[in-house]
């Protein structure tokens, strides 16, 4: 008899876990970042529904300030029948203008990000919203349940969290409340890699390395990529070869040094590699404990 | 070392091509605070090259600060979780945890050892094929020991590491570990767990760990990490056919199918199957899956499942080999692990979720409770956080099962709270306590208890009977929003809003009378049947019609309410000013006035109205009718 690989296992749990996911929620909704995390995601929703389309629309949080690629990218994927892509951008920061530089990472990501997806969720009564995180991305997440369960201020208290047992999900919720689902739990960075490799799963071309106009900053190589960005009087962007591990508002994403220009040589290099993935991003360093403090307030 | 860097760096491809075939185990890590569970697993993940250098360098940093071994790399800080928790020192929930080797890829679910320990390590256990029990070499099988062996027979793990650790400090001796093994097998042995692996071990020094100990010669067993990438642990896939419909896959007109994961068994097209509770059988036509049909599907595999007949399946339904059934009940024996700080209550409405369905459950006495640390059985009228007990389960409606014993899946249930929406308990089921429908199941009668069994009810019909302006409606009102509060499906006819509709045409002539109380009764009945509580508001002044009303229904399902108010009361009250109509003759034949109301004889429920509020009354009312309730 045939055993299934680790990956096997793994797209099955997924599917598994979006299906339950759409039979238990009134009104479900997978949220789409774009990054390579999202693109496994929507591979996999296109698998767990097959030849239905997954029966429920894709919402980005859009904060203005992502890369010029990804924005192509997500046009591309809006583009294909079997997908409805809403995008949402929080009135109010369009309104303040609010942007990483003048405002600050913090302000920035919570008042597009933190906000704009309470607001959205809130707009269209989404009252289950499937996302990409996985529990091997920062320490604090190795404890977040599959079925996670938000007050209705979108808060998470991990007190209320719900004990998962076998393939049993508790998804039923009270009068406001909501949940956030997340079939990728068990998957790892290289998991989500090999997978990509060897599904021919299409994803950003800034995964990959590529002569790039950057800047540093804190010792980070930003990417300059529009005329937003402030420079320094003098300073002239230099271009390097680099490639990003991961993807959000340009200002805010380190990008790393890089020969990688094909997937096998990225899957190589973060073989080789001694740095983790959430490394190039600013809003992790602020403080020990700051991604479950983001999570308490509502940020994904 | 767990990854070839050689390899990786001259032939990517070649690597992941490998990679690729890796399996997956699942385990978990049992032990007491202080064993060195969290060095152990922080060992585990630095030696599988898991650990990235910004994360050594927090490592490095937190071992001087607040490590306790003397400024050496302190592995449990790899593994300490939520901020709240760090700052008590101590962990509170369980972790999983990732890394893979060349051969496998691990998630290791982590639990601490201390007072919310059965919750959570019965959590961390139910997905896991194998545990790794430690044992401090000094102390040797403790209480903890045990109670940590007894939970993981109980989730019906299988496979045991014995993992003898610390085994530096008392001189790497072989005499410590015989005994300790031996003692250790003697106790498993009354649970039941057959494949254990002792390994000595230290986690601190990594002795045995991923590398042979050269401190400890006289062992020639595998280490922990070999034991663990070589272990056959699938050998449940060998059972028989089972498949949770979890969604109905509908596209279009011409493609139904079943979309679901094998719990068990394969199936491979042709294969004869039945759909259960129903009991319809048909033949697997395809395995559907976006990667192309399959010639067959496997344990754990998800899949869309298309069948050669038209058949009806619906969510929670499941699909099974047509030769080898489960059985399918609404009573059972079943063990419970109590979850939440609000206790058992027996009798409470919960909702239970097995597979894909969730059924209205109320769980009884327990019959015992059981004491995790000496095993024994203790009297105990309910169950408290972390308790482990014994009791029947009745659900609402009959489910197919296997036992927990056969399939983790199929007897594997999580207890739910009917308001807070929590997951308050989970249970494993042993046996149906009535098994008259195990072999030769076949369709259902799609009959009134049927019906009634989905809606978790038992149909009455209610009859409100007294003079015009008594309070009927007051009260039947009331009494149909309690039951709805509680989750009951009703209906209720007024005698007034019938005369607009289906009596339109009849007068208040007594033939008149006695068919407007005949097409009610048949119409309460007909709802009844369709699984109702039904609550008729008719004035009805007849014995004998109320009489051919409650033999059509049937007298167990009648529930005779008597509205009384004194003819004075309810002509004083008047409100909709028909009394002093009638008084001036210009409703001819009303009930008290100038036509007769028999007054009932037996009512199931008397409410005086000069008594009594219509709250009252309601609740009275309300008490009776689910006291025929199951
Ligand atoms: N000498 C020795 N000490 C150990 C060993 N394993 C763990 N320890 C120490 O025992 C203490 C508790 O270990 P820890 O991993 O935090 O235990 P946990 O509570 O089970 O997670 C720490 O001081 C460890 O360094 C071992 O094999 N030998």
């Amino acid at each position: 008899m045939t055993t299934l690989t680790h990956l096997q296992r793994l797209e099955a749990e997924s599917i598994h876990i979006m299906r339950e996911a759409v039979s238990e929620a009134e009104r479900p909704v997978m949220l789409y970042s774009v990054g390579k995390d999202s693109s496994v995601m929507l591979h996999l929703a296109a698998k767990a529904f097959h030849p239905s389309p997954p029966p429920f629309p894709l919402l980005h949080v859009d904060t203005t300030w992502k890369f010029q690629d990804m924005y192509a990218f997500r046009d591309k994927v809006a583009a294909d029948p079997r997908f409805e892509l809403i995008v949402y951008q929080n009135p109010e920061a369009i309104e303040r203008g609010i942007n990483p530089f003048d405002h600050g990472s913090g302000v920035h990501t919570d008042i597009w990000k933190t906000e704009g997806l309470k607001q959205a969720l809130d707009l269209y009564k989404f009252d289950l919203a499937v996302g990409g995180a996985r529990r091997d991305e920062e320490k604090s997440r190795a404890k977040e349940r599959i079925f996670s369960i938000r007050s209705a201020q979108h808060r998470w208290d991990p007190k209320r969290q719900r004990p998962e047992l076998w393939r049993l999900y508790n998804a039923r919720t009270s009068p406001g409340e909501s949940v956030r689902t997340f079939p990728l739990s068990n998957w790892t960075e290289l998991d989500v890699w090999q997978y990509i490799h060897l599904e021919n799963i299409p994803m950003v071309p800034l995964y990959l390395a590529a002569p790039r106009p950057v800047v540093e900053r804190d010792g980070m190589l930003i990417m300059v990529d529009d005329d937003r960005f402030p420079l320094a009087p003098g300073e002239v962007p230099e271009m390097r070869k680099v490639r990003f591990r991961t993807l959000g508002c340009y200002p805010l994403t380190g990008a790393v040094e890089s020969q990688a220009d094909t997937l096998l040589g990225v899957i190589q290099e973060m073989l080789l590699t001694t740095t983790s993935e959430r490394q190039g991003r600013a809003i992790d360093h602020d403080s020990a404990g700051s991604m479950e403090k983001k999570k308490q307030e509502g940020y994904f | 070392m767990a990854h070839s860097d050689a390899l990786i760096a001259e032939d990517i491809e070649a690597y992941l091509a490998s990679h690729e075939h890796k399996t997956l185990l699942r385990f978990i890590t049992c032990g007491s605070v202080d064993d060195g569970k969290s060095t152990l697993i922080g060992r585990l993940l630095y030696e599988s090259k898991l650990v990235f250098e910004d994360h050594l360098a927090a490592l490095e940093r937190d071992s001087k600060a607040v490590g306790t071994q003397g400024g050496d790399l302190d592995f449990a800080l790899l593994v300490d979780g939520l901020a709240a928790e760090r700052e008590q020192g101590i962990t509170i929930d369980v972790a999983y945890r990732f890394f893979s080797t060349e051969k496998r890829k691990f998630i290791v679910a982590d639990t601490p050892g201390h007072e919310q320990y059965t919750r959570n390590m019965v959590t961390g256990a139910s997905t896991a094929d194998l545990a790794v029990i430690l044992i401090d070499g000094r102390q040797g099988v403790l209480t903890q020991t045990r109670r940590h062996s007894f939970l993981v027979s109980l989730l019906g793990i299988r496979h045991v590491v014995l993992a003898i650790n610390k085994l530096d400090l008392v001189g790497y001796s072989q005499d410590v570990f015989d005994s300790i093994d031996l003692d250790y097998r003697r106790f498993a042995a009354e649970l039941g767990i057959k494949d254990i692996q002792t390994i000595p071990m230290s986690a601190l020094k990594g002795d045995n760990v991923t590398e042979s100990s050269t401190n400890m010669p006289w062992y020639t067993g595998p280490t922990l990490m070999e034991h663990l990438e070589t272990i056959v642990v699938d050998e449940g896939a060998t059972g028989p056919f089972r498949f949770p419909v979890q969604w109905v896959n509908r596209p279009d007109l011409d493609f139904r199918g079943f979309s679901g994961t094998v719990v068990g068994g394969a199936v491979r097209p042709g294969d004869r199957v039945r759909i259960l509770p129903s009991g319809t059988e048909s033949n697997v036509e395809r395995i559907v899956t976006f990667d192309g049909d399959l010639d067959e599907a496997i344990e754990n595999q998800s899949v869309t499942l298309t069948l050669t007949d038209e058949v009806d399946a619906s969510r929670g339904d499941v699909i099974v080999a047509a030769d080898d059934l489960p059985a399918v009940a609404d009573q059972f024996e079943a063990t419970v692990v109590w979850m939440s700080e609000d206790e058992m209550l027996p009798a409470r409405r919960y909702l239970v979720k097995v597979g894909a369905q969730t059924v209205g459950a109320t769980i009884d006495h327990p019959k015992h409770r059981i004491d995790v640390n000496t095993l024994e059985h203790q009297a105990a009228k309910t169950l408290g956080l972390n308790d482990i007990g014994v009791a029947n389960l009745y659900l609402d409606r009959p489910i197919p099962f296997d036992a927990y014993s056969a399939n983790r899946d199929m007897g594997g249930f999580v207890v739910i709270d009917r308001l807070t929406n929590a997951t308050v308990g989970a249970g494993m089921l042993h046996f149906a306590l009535r098994r008259a429908d195990n072999v030769h199941w076949q369709a259902v009668e799609v009959d009134r208890a049927a019906r009634a069994g989905t809606l978790g009810q038992a149909p009455t019909v209610v009859w409100f009977t007294g003079l015009s302006g008594a309070g009927k409606s007051t009260v039947a009102n009331l009494v149909e929003r309690k039951l709805f509060a509680l989750g009951r499906s009703t209906y209720l006819l007024d005698g007034d809003n019938l005369r607009h509709g289906i009596n339109r045409d009849l007068g208040f002539t007594t033939a008149d009378r006695v068919e407007n109380v005949r097409r009610t009764a048949e119409v309460a009945a007909l709802m009844a049947d369709a699984g109702l509580i039904v609550l008729v508001s008719l004035i009805s002044p007849y014995r004998a019609e109320r009489r051919m009303a409650r033999d059509l229904v049937g007298d167990d399902a009648f529930v005779e309410v008597y509205v009384d108010t004194p003819l004075e009361v309810a002509e004083a009250r008047d409100r909709k000013g028909l009394y002093a109509k009638a008084r001036r003759g210009e409703l001819p034949n009303f009930t008290g006035i100038d036509a007769p109301y028999e007054e009932p004889e037996e009512p199931e429920v008397h409410v005086r109205t000069v008594d009594m509020s219509a709250e009252e009354s309601a609740d009275r009312i309300v008490e009776r009718v689910l006291g025929i309730d199951r």
